[in-house]
């Protein structure tokens, strides 16, 4: 009987060295105990700041990167908006510069023909009065000469020859003055 | 006759007992106590204390948990605080944020999916918990609570908690139960795979304790045996090999410690995010 309870100590002994599947109630508690403990706790002083903090910063560098990206559209379209402003701008110019040439071309032709046409037309009137004082001046010529002769023949008439004689004389004259 | 039967089977015991004994050291170190050991400096012994009857005595590895958490919650109380002075952390802050992202964006939002912020909290503390515990078992003097399979047995049972609740608070407790069996099975088998589904229930925190435990006990017996084999050989011939292998355990272990804090958080997350997301 001594001798079994001999064995029951003995074995008893042994299995207070424990085994590594040996559960210990107690520490199951203080593990419960601890691990809530530091979800609560690590929760309220970390993962909420911190974990805000993150998303915030996230938001931050998607905003700006957002932002620079729009920025950077922007400036890319107005960039191609001013070459296409001046290009337009250029063509413009082209064209201001082509149409006053043409205008001027044409202008000078118009003065230089109207200038030619009033030429012409100063030197046929000049033409016309040369002719018409040329006629005048010989007119008046011709009457000074018949004048002139008139007077002569009077002279003629009176100083020297007998007036019948001579009346033939003068119609005679007369006649070949007025044929002139 | 009898007498001398019992006297034979007392000192056959009694032998193997003394045998046993012989890994009395190795046990030692693995095995959970009721001293914090400083040898050659001394022991301390802890307190035993009893509540309601129950044994709930301060061992060896509730100094580690408390060691453990003390250590976490003045770190990331410093981490937290640097948030408040400068938006991009440094130092401890940021190597704290790698981790956290990696949990983040590599464990939880994979594999929960959409409304995995609630669960988040959890996952951190199990994560960070784990790895210091896996840590400080390799310090010296460090023991590793998480190779107490009561410790991975408690936190396995907590996460079974976490993803019983998060399924029935996403689905409703009776749809979470209904969602179990997947759609499209025929009505007879229907009995058949409620059983197979609600083992399957505890299956998956029973492989999560048993993986953890025993695999945060694995490297310290390997190097406890490597040192042994010079006792038991009797020689320094077999020291520098045994060294040797154990400091590569030792590398080993270092790796095993955050792959076990992964794995327990990563299987963690993915069986949320199945008691989350049913249908798929």
């Amino acid at each position: 009987m001594v001798s079994m309870l001999n064995i029951a100590l003995i074995a008893f002994a042994s299995g207070a060295q424990g085994s590594l599947l040996d559960v210990n109630p107690g520490l199951i508690f203080w593990t419960v105990i601890t691990f809530v403990l530091l979800l609560l706790i690590l929760k309220k002083i970390a993962w909420k700041p911190i974990l805000s903090s993150l998303s915030e910063r996230e938001n931050f560098i998607r905003e700006s990167l957002e932002k620079a990206e729009a920025a950077q559209n922007e400036t890319q379209k107005l960039l191609e908006e001013n070459k296409s402003r001046l290009a337009k701008a250029d063509e413009e110019a082209k064209i201001i510069v082509a149409q006053s040439k043409e205008h001027a071309q044409s202008l000078k032709t118009q003065i230089l023909d109207q200038s030619k046409q009033e030429a012409k037309s100063m030197i046929d009137a000049a033409a016309s009065e040369i002719e018409r004082r040329n006629q005048e001046a010989f007119n008046s010529l011709k009457e000074q000469v018949a004048s002139i002769a008139v007077e002569a023949a009077e002279k003629i008439l009176r100083e020297t020859l007998d007036k019948d004689k001579k009346q033939n004389l003068v119609d005679k004259y007369m006649k070949d003055l007025s044929k002139n | 006759m009898e007498e001398n039967v019992h006297t034979a089977v007392a000192d056959t015991l009694q032998k193997a007992v003394e045998k046993s004994q012989d890994t009395g050291w190795l046990m030692h170190h693995i095995l959970d106590s009721r001293e914090l050991d400083f040898e050659p400096f001394g022991t301390i012994h802890l307190p035993e204390i009893y509540l309601f009857g129950m044994d709930i005595s301060i061992t060896k590895h509730v100094v580690f948990i408390w060691l453990a958490f003390i250590l976490l919650v003045v770190l990331f109380r410093i981490a937290a605080k640097s948030y408040k002075t400068n938006k991009s952390p440094k130092g401890l802050a940021n190597f704290l944020e790698i981790l956290i992202i990696f949990v983040r964006d590599e464990i939880a939002k994979p594999t929960i999916g959409k409304g995995y912020e609630k669960f988040l909290p959890y996952l951190l503390t199990a994560f960070f918990f784990i790895l210091t515990c896996n840590f400080l078992g390799l310090i010296p003097y460090g023991s590793t609570a998480t190779s107490n399979i009561a410790v991975t047995a408690t936190l396995a049972i907590l996460s079974f908690f976490v993803i019983q609740i998060g399924g029935m608070m996403k689905n409703g407790s009776i749809g979470y139960f209904k969602g179990l069996i997947p759609h499209g099975v025929p009505a007879w088998i229907i009995p058949i795979m409620a059983v197979v589904e609600l083992l399957g229930l505890f299956t998956k925190p029973f492989a999560l304790a048993i993986r953890l435990f025993a695999n945060m006990t694995a490297g310290h017996i390997v190097i406890l045996a490597l040192m042994g084999l010079i006792f038991i050989l009797n020689t320094y011939v077999v020291a520098p090999v045994s060294i040797a292998f154990a400091l590569f355990i030792y590398l080993l272990e270092i790796l095993v410690a955050l792959i076990q804090a992964y794995i327990f958080t990563m299987l963690s997350s993915l069986f949320i995010g199945m008691a989350v997301h049913q249908d798929h």
